[in-house]
């Protein structure tokens, strides 16, 4: 489930800094290094993955505005995929992109921890 | 029975178990692990925490029909696998047929940040999702130890392992949780405190350069169990445990009797030769003939079509194959009937407890009615003679529930006083050949005689042992000794 997408080409970023992913076939905005994808699992609507929601769209709104998308799994609904991004703990926040990939756990009420955690640069 | 709590006491008695199908234990632990629960194995790196989880998970899958999930902390699916291919496990085979479930736990921790509260939420589910696709009535989690050092605040983790301990009994699912030993305790983060119900203990331990592996069930509630330290196995045939301890002496003795081989000695038993089912002991200083005695004795039992094993600790089966033709004895015959075994070890190969193990199971598994030990000095000789004593206490006690007639050499050195190293196990034995070198009148001849030999007549007569092209045979009654009265060949 995608709570909330949200996208916007950024301008007057450098581009030399980014690795292409070899297998993108065409160059988009997901494959710039300032564009972040983050995952966040949580497993049903328990508070502190209801708290680690809001936590992550005010913190992204704050940092990131426009440079990134959030996906929610809820582990209750596609068990199956735990696996895939090695998750023991709940809530945890993946970033995807940009390498490499990072995680997170709690209800993300440490702002500067998670700040920390995601490598955010301060936006210049 | 109601299932009403208040008799929950009695219903402990009839605790139910899920076998482990590994050789020993199910007999240690009285039928298994303690159905439906958490039951703990520890121990240090290396001592077969990991293996014996998995044969539990494997047979539980192959024998009992249990399907089988293994969290595992430490190695991915693919290593697992071949880890236990050498133990003719096929993972692969039963992860196709849903018969087992591998899931890989990686946690790296310099990935990881955390940042406010969180639970295991994720590991419940993960375990959750996997027991339910195979339908799974056994889990292991190898190590938990792993997550210590993956999650920083351990006291969620602590009370979050206790949640998924009680997860798993809520589910009605048999558990084995691997865990590191600690310096003073069983495990290094005390997770015994929270494992009531049944905890093994492993070790390896390594006395003068000589290892031996220990199991130990260290408790059990609501069951009886040996409490005694085992040692245990690990070969081609993945774990096995000895239990055995100095058995009751309730072993029934048996009247008829088998030939020594050589007619002229059986003579000199009341012309049968030895009890079947009894230990024979053979001392003598070096080139004697103990070991062509004990041959021909084993000789004779597989002309009788009998089955023997035959261990030796000095020489490989070959040289043992080629020094008896030179004494007349035809032994390949018998190893090609498949009626006689050989098994050769270097005595300093394991430790004490790791050749009872190698013995018994090899017993176990031919049940032969004749064994060969040539010799016991050598086991001597790898370790303190006490060590010696207990563990010969325990295999002639085995031998003679198992009513295997045994013959056990010994060597003896020149101007040592025999009892020496005879007396830690002539009381064990039921007949005491001796056997010696003389040089009267300066012709060198080997002299027999019976010391001892319970419940029958025997001679008490010197013979001259003739060891020839021909076979063995007993020469003329030798009068210018009196044996009698002294025991050591002076």
């Amino acid at each position: 489930m995608k709570a909330n997408t949200e996208t916007k080409k950024s301008s007057g970023m450098k581009k030399s800094a980014a690795k292409k992913r070899p297998a993108k076939k065409r160059p988009d905005r997901t494959s710039r290094s300032d564009f972040f994808i983050l995952r966040l699992y949580i497993a049903g609507q328990t508070p502190n993955s209801i708290t680690a929601v809001a936590n992550l769209k005010k913190l992204c709104e704050d940092k990131l505005k426009g440079k990134y998308r959030i996906e929610v799994v809820d582990l209750l609904e596609k068990p199956q995929l735990a696996k895939g991004d090695q998750i023991i703990a709940i809530p945890t926040l993946v970033r995807r992109l940009p390498p490499p990939v990072k995680k997170i756990i709690g209800n993300l009420s440490k702002t500067e921890s998670v700040i920390v955690g995601l490598d955010l640069q301060p936006v210049l | 029975m109601p299932r009403a709590k208040s008799v929950q006491k009695v219903a402990r008695h009839q605790l139910a178990k899920a076998p482990t199908g590994i050789q020993g234990l199910d007999e240690v632990t009285d039928g298994g692990l303690p159905k439906g629960r958490v039951s703990l194995v520890c121990g240090k790196a290396g001592c077969g925490k990991s293996l014996l989880a998995m044969q539990f998970l494997v047979n539980g899958a192959v024998q009992y029909n249990e399907p089988g999930v293994c969290m595992n902390f430490e190695e991915t699916e693919e290593k697992l696998a071949a880890n236990v291919t050498s133990l003719g496990f096929d993972l692969h085979d039963l992860t196709k047929r849903k018969k087992l479930l591998i899931d890989y736990v990686f946690i790296e921790r310099s990935q990881i940040t955390e940042s406010g509260e969180y639970n295991l939420d994720g590991l419940f589910i993960r375990l959750g999702h996997a027991v339910k696709t195979i339908k799974a009535k056994r889990v292991v989690l190898d190590s938990v130890q792993a997550l210590f050092a993956g999650v920083a605040d351990t006291a969620i983790l602590r009370s979050e392992l206790q949640r998924l301990f009680r997860w798993l009994e809520d589910h009605h699912l048999t558990a084995i949780v691997t865990a590191e030993a600690g310096i003073n305790t069983l495990t290094r983060h005390g997770l015994e405190e929270y494992i009531a119900d049944c905890v093994i203990a492993l070790d390896h331990r390594v006395t003068e350069q000589i290892s031996t592996r220990r199991l130990r069930v260290v408790k059990y509630r609501g069951t009886s169990h040996g409490t005694d330290e085992y040692p245990f196995l690990i070969d081609e045939d993945g774990i096995s445990v000895v239990p055995i301890t100095s058995l009751a002496l309730t072993h029934e003795a048996r009247t008829d009797r088998v030939s020594t081989g050589i007619p002229a000695m059986d003579q000199m038993m009341e012309g049968k030769g030895f009890f079947r089912g009894s230990s024979v002991l053979v001392t003598g200083t070096a080139g004697t003939g103990k070991s062509s005695l004990a041959a021909n004795f084993a000789s004779a039992a597989c002309a009788r079509g009998e089955l023997c094993l035959y261990f030796t600790f000095e020489e490989s089966p070959s040289q043992i194959l080629r020094n008896m033709r030179s004494v007349g004895l035809d032994l390949e015959r018998w190893v090609k009937k498949r009626l006689l075994h050989f098994n050769a070890m270097r005595p300093t190969s394991t430790g004490l407890e790791g050749h009872l193990a190698v013995i018994h199971k090899l017993i176990s598994r031919l049940r032969p009615s004749v064994v060969v030990i040539d010799p016991i000095t050598n086991l001597v000789s790898a370790t303190g003679s006490y060590d010696v004593k207990s563990m010969l206490v325990r295999l002639v006690d085995f031998l003679k529930v198992e009513q295997v007639t045994s013959i056990f050499t010994n060597l003896t050195f020149a101007g040592d006083p025999q009892e020496k190293t005879a007396a830690a196990v002539s009381s064990l034995m039921d007949t005491w050949v001796v056997l010696r070198d003389s040089k009267p009148n300066g012709r060198p001849r080997r002299e027999l005689y019976i010391l001892k030999s319970r419940g029958m007549e025997h001679s008490r007569e010197v013979r001259e042992l003739i060891v020839s092209k021909s076979g063995l045979e007993l020469g003329i009654v030798l009068k210018d000794h009196t044996v009698a009265t002294h025991v050591a060949g002076q």
